[in-house]
C-alpha cells in the first residue's frame, strides 16, 4: 500500500471582508491526486501562490479537504482520531528556521517531539544522539540555537523531526529563507537521509537545482497538479517550465539553447558531466 | 554583538551551587529570606551572615560581579535607611533643624539595610548559578500540586520558556526594523520624551505584527511535533533529587532552625 495517497484533494479559502461577509472563494488545492510510496525522494515545485505549501499541510493534518481524501498510511486525515498518529507518520520541516524551534537548547528542541509522544527519558536521549548525529549536528547539541547558521538550524529542525520515527517527512521549503551554503547543507541531509535511512521525503521548494535527484517532480500551478514525472522528463520541457514562470537549471537551459541552435544534444540535461559527455559526443 | 545577550544573568561556572537542583535553590532561597525576617538580634543575622558566606564561597561566582547586581537597588536602598533614620520615633540622640535622630531609628536603619543587602545577595547567588530554562523548569515542578485547583502550571511555564527563546529573536527583530527606519528618515534619540514615544510607534507596529505571525508559525511547528500540552508528556531531563539536594536542605533548614531558636529573643540577651 502507498504510503501517502490523496484522492481529488481539494482545499478552499474562504476570504471574507471586515462584516464578515464572504467576498469570495480561493481555490488553493484543486483536484490533486497524489500517490507515493514508502523510500521515495519526491519534490514538490511551483512558484509563489501555486498551492504547494497548502498540499503540505494537508499531509500532516494540519488543514483538512474541503472535498475528496488523503490517506497517509491507510489513515484517513479527515478522521480527528488519527490526527497525532499521522502528525507522527509524516513529519513536517517548516520554512522560517527560527519559528519552528520551541527548546532553547539544540538537544532539548530535539527532544520536544518524543517528549510530547510520551517516549521514556532514556529512549528521548538516544533518540536526540542518534538524530543529531544523522543530520551532523552533534557536536553542537548544547548550543543556543540563536548562534547557528540559517541551514543548521533547519538541520536541527530536521533532527527534531526524525526523533519521532516518523515514516516519512515533508519539507515545506526548508531553504527558501537560507543562503546558497546553507541550502546546499539542507538538502545533502535531505538527500542522505532518503539514501542511508531510505527515508520518504516531500521536498516542496521553487528551486529547479534541488528537484534533479528526486525519483518524481510534480509541478503545481493555481492549485493543479500540471505536470509529473521523473526530474528528466519535466526538464526536457523548457518552454513549458518557463510558461509556468519556473526557471530551470542553467546547465538544462544552455544545453537547450544549444540544441535550439542545432547542436546534436539530448533533451532533459540535469548536471554539468552530462552536458560535458554530450557536446563530447556531438562533435 | 546583540545576539550574544545572556538572559538573566546567568554566570556560567562548575560549582556545587550551580549542579544543585532549581528546586533546592528555589526553596533554599525562598527560607533564607524567611530566616532574614525572622532574625531578631544580632545572633539571627551571625547565622544568616554564616550561611550566605559558605554559599558565596561555594558557587565560585566572583564577589565583584554579584555586587554589580546590587548598584541597581542603591537608590531603593538609601530611601529605606533615610526614612527609618528619621522617621522612628524613639529615645532621640542626634538633632539638628527640624530633623531627629532617634536610637530606635539608628538601629532600624542599621537592620534593614544589612537586611536588603543580604536579601539582594542571597537570591542573585540562585539567579547567577542557575539557567532561566532550569529555573521555569524548578518552578513547574514545584507548583506542580496548584494544577489540582485547576492553576495552569504548565502552560505558564512553558510560555516563560518559549518567551525566553524568543527574546534574542524579537531584540535582533527591533534592531533591524530600527535601522530600516532609520534608513527612511525616522529619528528615534531627539525631541522630548512625548515626540520620541511617538516615535516608536513605527518600530512597535510591525514588531508586533511579526511577533504575532512568528507566534502563529510557532504555535503550528509545534502542533506538528504532536505537542497537546501536559497529558501524556515524558521529560527528557527530568529534575532528580541527588546527595547534594539532601544535604542543601539539611543545611538550609538548619540555618532556619538557629535563627529560630538564637535570633528571636530580645537585645539583652545577646
Amino acid at each position: 500500500m502507498s504510503l501517502i495517497k490523496t484522492d481529488n484533494l481539494t482545499f478552499e479559502y474562504i476570504r471574507r471582508d471586515d462584516e464578515g461577509n464572504v467576498e469570495g472563494i480561493t481555490r488553493a488545492v484543486d483536484d490533486v491526486n497524489l500517490d507515493i510510496e514508502r523510500g521515495q525522494f519526491i519534490a514538490i515545485l511551483g512558484h509563489n501562490g501555486s498551492g504547494k505549501s497548502t498540499l503540505a499541510k494537508h499531509l500532516n493534518a494540519i488543514l483538512y479537504p474541503t472535498e475528496g481524501t488523503v490517506w497517509i498510511d491507510g489513515m484517513k486525515t479527515s478522521d480527528e482520531a488519527n490526527t497525532w498518529n499521522i502528525r507522527q507518520t509524516a513529519g513536517m520541516v517548516f520554512q522560517n528556521p527560527d519559528n519552528q524551534i520551541i527548546g532553547q537548547v539544540v538537544e532539548e528542541d530535539v527532544g520536544f517531539g518524543p517528549e510530547n509522544l510520551g517516549v521514556p527519558t532514556k529512549e528521548i536521549l538516544e533518540r536526540v544522539e542518534e538524530s543529531l548525529k544523522t543530520v551532523g549536528m552533534w557536536e553542537y547539541r548544547k548550543h543556543s540555537p540563536n548562534k547557528l547558521s540559517g541551514g543548521q538550524k533547519q538541520r536541527v529542525s530536521i533532527a527534531g523531526v526524525i526523533a519521532m520515527h516518523p515514516k516519512c517527512i515533508v519539507m515545506d521549503e526548508p531553504t527558501a529563507m537560507l543562503d546558497p551554503s546553507g541550502r546546499y547543507e539542507v538538502i545533502r541531509a535531505a538527500r542522505a537521509l532518503n539514501d542511508v535511512e531510505k527515508m520518504t521525503i516531500i521536498l516542496i521548494t521553487h528551486y529547479m537545482e534541488e528537484v534533479i535527484y528526486a525519483d518524481k517532480v510534480f509541478v503545481m500551478d493555481s492549485g493543479r497538479v500540471v505536470m509529473h514525472g521523473s526530474p528528466r522528463d519535466i526538464f526536457s520541457q523548457v518552454d513549458a517550465l518557463r510558461e509556468l514562470r519556473l526557471d530551470v537549471p542553467q546547465v538544462t537551459l544552455l544545453a537547450h539553447e544549444l540544441k535550439k541552435k542545432g547542436l546534436d544534444i539530448p533533451d532533459g540535461i540535469l548536471t554539468i558531466d552530462e552536458l560535458v559527455n554530450a557536446l563530447k559526443r556531438s562533435r | 554583538m546583540i545576539r550574544d545577550i545572556t538572559l538573566g544573568q546567568y554566570y556560567q561556572a562548575d560549582s556545587v551551587i550551580h549542579r544543585l537542583d532549581p528546586r533546592t535553590k528555589i526553596t533554599g532561597t525562598f527560607f533564607f529570606i524567611v530566616t532574614l525576617f525572622l532574625a531578631k538580634n544580632v545572633w539571627g543575622y551571625v547565622i544568616a551572615a554564616a550561611f550566605l558566606v559558605m554559599s558565596i564561597k561555594l558557587c565560585k561566582v566572583p564577589f565583584k560581579y554579584m555586587v554589580r547586581g546590587m548598584k541597581a537597588i542603591v537608590i531603593l536602598m538609601l530611601m529605606t535607611v533615610v526614612f527609618n533614620l528619621f522617621m522612628t520615633k524613639g529615645e532621640v540622640i542626634f538633632s539638628f533643624w527640624k530633623l531627629s535622630i532617634s536610637k530606635e531609628g539608628l538601629e532600624n536603619a542599621v537592620k534593614m539595610a544589612i537586611r536588603l543587602t543580604f536579601l539582594i545577595l542571597g537570591s542573585s547567588i540562585m539567579t547567577l548559578t542557575t539557567t532561566p530554562n532550569s529555573l521555569t523548569d524548578g518552578l513547574e515542578k514545584l507548583l506542580g500540586p496548584l494544577k489540582k485547583v485547576k492553576v495552569p502550571v504548565h502552560e505558564i511555564a512553558m510560555m516563560m520558556s518559549i518567551a525566553l527563546r524568543f527574546i534574542p529573536i524579537l531584540i535582533e527583530e527591533t534592531d533591524k526594523i530600527m535601522k530600516a527606519q532609520m534608513a527612511r528618515g525616522a529619528d528615534f534619540d531627539s525631541g522630548n520624551l512625548v515626540k520620541r514615544a511617538k516615535a516608536l510607534v513605527p518600530l512597535l507596529v510591525p514588531l508586533i505584527i511579526s511577533a504575532f505571525r512568528r507566534a502563529g508559525d510557532l504555535a503550528m511547528a509545534m502542533e506538528a511535533r504532536c505537542y497537546r500540552g501536559d497529558s501524556g508528556r515524558t521529560r527528557m531531563k527530568p529534575l532528580k533529587y541527588e546527595k547534594r539536594d539532601y544535604i542543601a536542605y539539611i543545611v538550609i533548614i538548619l540555618t532556619l532552625v538557629l535563627c529560630i531558636v538564637f535570633g528571636r529573643n530580645a537585645w539583652w540577651m545577646a
